[in-house]
């Protein structure tokens, strides 16, 4: 800011002094073409000349680095522009008699000084800003604990938080941060992982439980062996990642590189061309007019209004996010988010908890519940389906242990084969056991009352003869319902994909508010039935947090992996929401649809400001209304775009409080 | 028209023809990343007012290493970007960032500045 007081000081007396002859009391002190008049505008060529080597530098250094390059920039407009309004001034103070008249041996110091203290002045405004715009990845950098407790050969000790390593036991005693990422191996407590998550109810964490870093301890005490440390930590993945979305690109800025890479030149060309053309056309002073002219147009030209349009909309716009704990992957995600009109949910994990139970087994004449449990349980126990681990969990809970399958074969889709010695045990769809051979009677009525309340009906046969139905069921996540009408009120066509029947499908869909559904998937048809939906015309989103969703979350326009899904899941992703709620879709999209519209806001400002500024400098206006911009109001109207891109940019931030969540 | 009106729309011309040449007509041959240990093709960048060198040439299919060197202040430069392997840093003043990225197509792809004000360009030749 030196720079900018010594430019405004000498800049107000140099305003006053550049034109004495209007100002009365100093029109007779200075009269035009005294000599005393000549003395002080040579005082006024000097200070002007102490302004550009001091506040200026800047400037004509980073134009002469920039020519080297043979690359032109906003401080190559400025630094010509105030040495041309010095260099005229000065010729026209020592050579007055290279002028034909004296009108023409004005001088130009007020420009001089002035348009290098708006600029500088403008600078500071926008590094100020600029900074405030990446506030949320320093916020995040600013989580990191300098320091953990760990035990070391039976004792605690303090160590800095760099030299944690893999499999160390930490120490975190209540109110205090978690260090690193690790999995509980004893005590409990709440924590609140609301500065990761978004989510601001603290989570109940016990023994095998997982801990995220930077995460704060409230109550009770953990210890926990630390999985992931140093670059690995969930932190750490996530300061890496918003920092790659804040520096991508959105699509349109690779029109806007095209623009900006011709700009600059194409503003001294103007510039050039406005001086031969009022030169030659102009009145009298015809020199002075177009020096002027040339001048203004080389102020007024913003590069730096069109360059930082769409990264500081970007920079603020992922960094709100992440605030709410949606790292959003890059500008093209964000780009495609805000176009999007379907939206294609998983329903495991995602609609649901993801943690399926046994809710009823209903047996067929002659078995009993127990035995077909027990059966399934033992055909179960190989299997990696999440069905299966609830009929294990359910069969453990009536405290029946399951027998050992002699064979095991997994019908990916369809269900399970397994011999438990001499006896065949097949597990899975209505259709599967048929193929086998197998009907379903009476069982068929009961899987089809089961399915209609939203549970997942499984045929069990035992030596092939129905031996029962298992009914499984997903709890529906607590605000999935409210999540989902959020959606459809952003006018998005909500769509339920999942590899159950149609009617448990249906039941759930109806339960939450969805009115297509996409039943029976298998799971390597997800990402076909994304690309069916795309070539309906449609721009889709796909949410899911399995493995087996991570081709259709790959397919999808955007693809939203819920945080509480898995690395593969995550990978394949546009959007990752670490929360695992599905509000954070619905805050995503509105975060995207907004930086969208502060990216255009921003980019039609910095076009309009250049495309209605150069004219008017050029001096388009002259012939009609006799108007020609000075070069100060060029200055002035150049430091401000670029603030006014910035503030627009900074606008974003205040988005959370009014329409953030649902 | 009056001779220092011809004088000054030839020069003009002249000067315009001059900054279109100057800006828009260079085309640099590129500088070779040389090969370092671990298979990596290495090249140092000074970033100031610009990109030196502003064209690197490299082989495809080979890793290469970028070793950035800011040693201005102005803002302008302060991060740089390649869209095309989806790889930034931020490049404080006075120290060297790496940027690492693997590519694997012949052919040109930019780096920048955040707003796109400095250019450089990486020409992948086939291995």
């Amino acid at each position: 800011m030196r720079k900018w007081w010594f430019a405004a000081v000498i800049a107000g007396p140099t305003m006053v002094l550049s034109y004495p002859w209007l100002i009365p009391g100093l029109a007779d002190v200075f009269p035009r073409g005294s000599e005393q008049l000549w003395w002080l505008w040579v005082a006024m060529g000097v200070a002007a000349l102490a302004v550009l080597a001091y506040s200026g530098n800047q400037f004509f250094t980073g134009a002469w680095e920039a020519l080297r390059h043979r690359q032109a920039n906003m401080h190559t407009l400025i630094a010509i522009g105030t040495g041309t309004a010095w260099v005229y001034s000065t010729i026209a103070l020592l050579f007055p008699q290279m002028f034909p008249s004296a009108e023409m041996t004005d001088v130009y110091y007020d420009v001089t000084v002035v348009v290098t203290a708006l600029v500088v002045l403008g600078m500071a405004m926008e590094v100020k800003a600029r900074g405030r715009t990446s506030e949320a990845i320093e916020k995040l950098i600013g989580l990191q604990p300098k320091t953990a407790r760990v035990v070391r050969r039976g004792t605690e000790v303090e160590i800095p938080v760099d030299e944690v390593v893999v499999g160390d036991v930490v120490v975190v005693r209540p109110g205090s941060k978690i260090p690193v990422d690790g999995i509980v191996v004893e005590g409990s407590s709440a924590v609140d992982e609301s500065m990761i998550t978004g989510e601001s109810m603290p989570v109940a964490k016990g023994p095998d439980d997982v801990v995220i870093g930077a995460t704060m301890n409230t109550t009770g005490s953990l210890r926990f062996r630390a999985t992931k440390v140093g670059a690995d930590t969930a932190l750490a993945t996530i300061i890496r990642m918003v920092g790659d979305a804040q520096a991508s690109k959105v699509p349109i800025q690779r029109i806007v590189d095209v623009v900006s890479g011709y700009f600059t030149p194409a503003v001294l060309i103007l510039a050039i061309s406005g001086f031969v053309i009022w030169f030659d056309f102009g009145p009298a002073p015809a020199f002075a007019y177009a020096t002027i002219v040339a001048v203004t147009t080389l102020i007024i030209a913003c590069p730096c209004a069109l360059g930082m349009a769409t990264p500081m909309a970007l920079t603020t716009g992922v960094g709100l996010a992440a605030t709410h704990g949606i790292l959003i992957r890059s500008g093209d995600a964000l780009q495609a988010a805000k176009k999007l009109d379907t939206i294609v949910l998983d329903k495991t994990g995602t609609i649901t908890v993801g943690k399926p139970a046994v809710t009823d087994v209903v047996p067929a004449d002659g078995f009993e519940v127990d035995a077909i449990l027990a059966f399934a349980a033992a055909a179960e126990r190989d299997s990696e389906h999440p069905l299966a681990a609830a009929i294990v969990d359910g069969a453990a809970e009536r405290g029946l242990t399951p027998l050992e399958p002699t064979r095991f074969e997994a019908v990916p889709g369809h269900g399970v084969r397994a011999w438990l010695g001499e006896r065949r045990v097949l597990i899975g769809k209505r259709a599967f056991l048929e193929a086998a051979g197998v009907r379903a009677g009476d069982l068929e009525d009961d899987a089809t009352r089961l399915a209609d309340e939203g549970k997942t009906p499984v045929f069990v046969a035992l030596d092939d003869r129905a031996a029962g139905v298992v009914a499984i069921a997903d709890p529906v996540k607590a605000d999935s319902e409210a999540a989902i009408a959020a959606l459809r009120k952003l006018g998005l066509q909500v769509v339920m994909i999942t590899g159950d029947n149609r009617r448990t499908a249906d039941a759930i869909a109806r339960r939450v508010g969805i009115d297509r559904v996409l039943a029976e998937v298998l799971p390597q048809d997800k990402a076909h039935e994304v690309r069916k939906l795309q070539l309906e015309g449609r721009a889709v989103a796909m949410v899911g947090d399995g493995i087996n969703d991570a081709p259709a979350l790959a397919a999808a326009d955007v693809g939203f992996a819920i945080g509480t899904g898995t690395d593969v899941a995550i990978e394949a992703s546009d959007v990752t929401l670490i929360a695992g709620s599905l509000r954070g879709v619905v805050s995503a999209i509105r975060i995207s649809r907004a930086t969208m519209a502060n990216v255009h806001q921003n980019l039609l400002g910095a076009f309009v400001y250049n495309g209605l500024g150069l004219p008017v400098a050029l001096g388009l206006l002259y012939p009609l209304f006799g108007i020609l911009l000075s070069p100060i109001l060029a200055a002035l109207a150049m430091s401000f775009s670029s603030v006014t891109v910035i503030s627009n940019a900074n606008r974003l931030k205040r988005f959370k409080l009014a329409e953030v969540g649902t | 028209m009056t001779p220092d009106q011809i004088i000054v729309t030839v020069g003009g011309l002249a000067a315009i023809g001059l900054v279109a040449w100057f800006f828009w007509f260079k085309r640099s041959v590129g500088v070779q990343a040389s090969a370092v240990s671990g298979g990596y093709q290495e090249q140092m960048v000074l970033v100031k007012g610009g990109y030196t060198p502003d064209a690197i040439r490299v082989k495809a299919g080979k890793p290469v290493r970028l070793l950035f060197r800011r040693e201005e202040t102005a803002a302008c430069s302060e991060q740089v970007v390649l869209p095309d392997f989806g790889k930034s840093a931020a490049l404080p003043t006075g120290q060297v960032v790496p940027l690492e990225f693997l590519p694997s197509e012949p052919g040109e792809y930019e780096f920048t500045c955040q707003m796109g004000m400095l250019r450089g360009r990486i020409i992948v030749e086939a291995a």
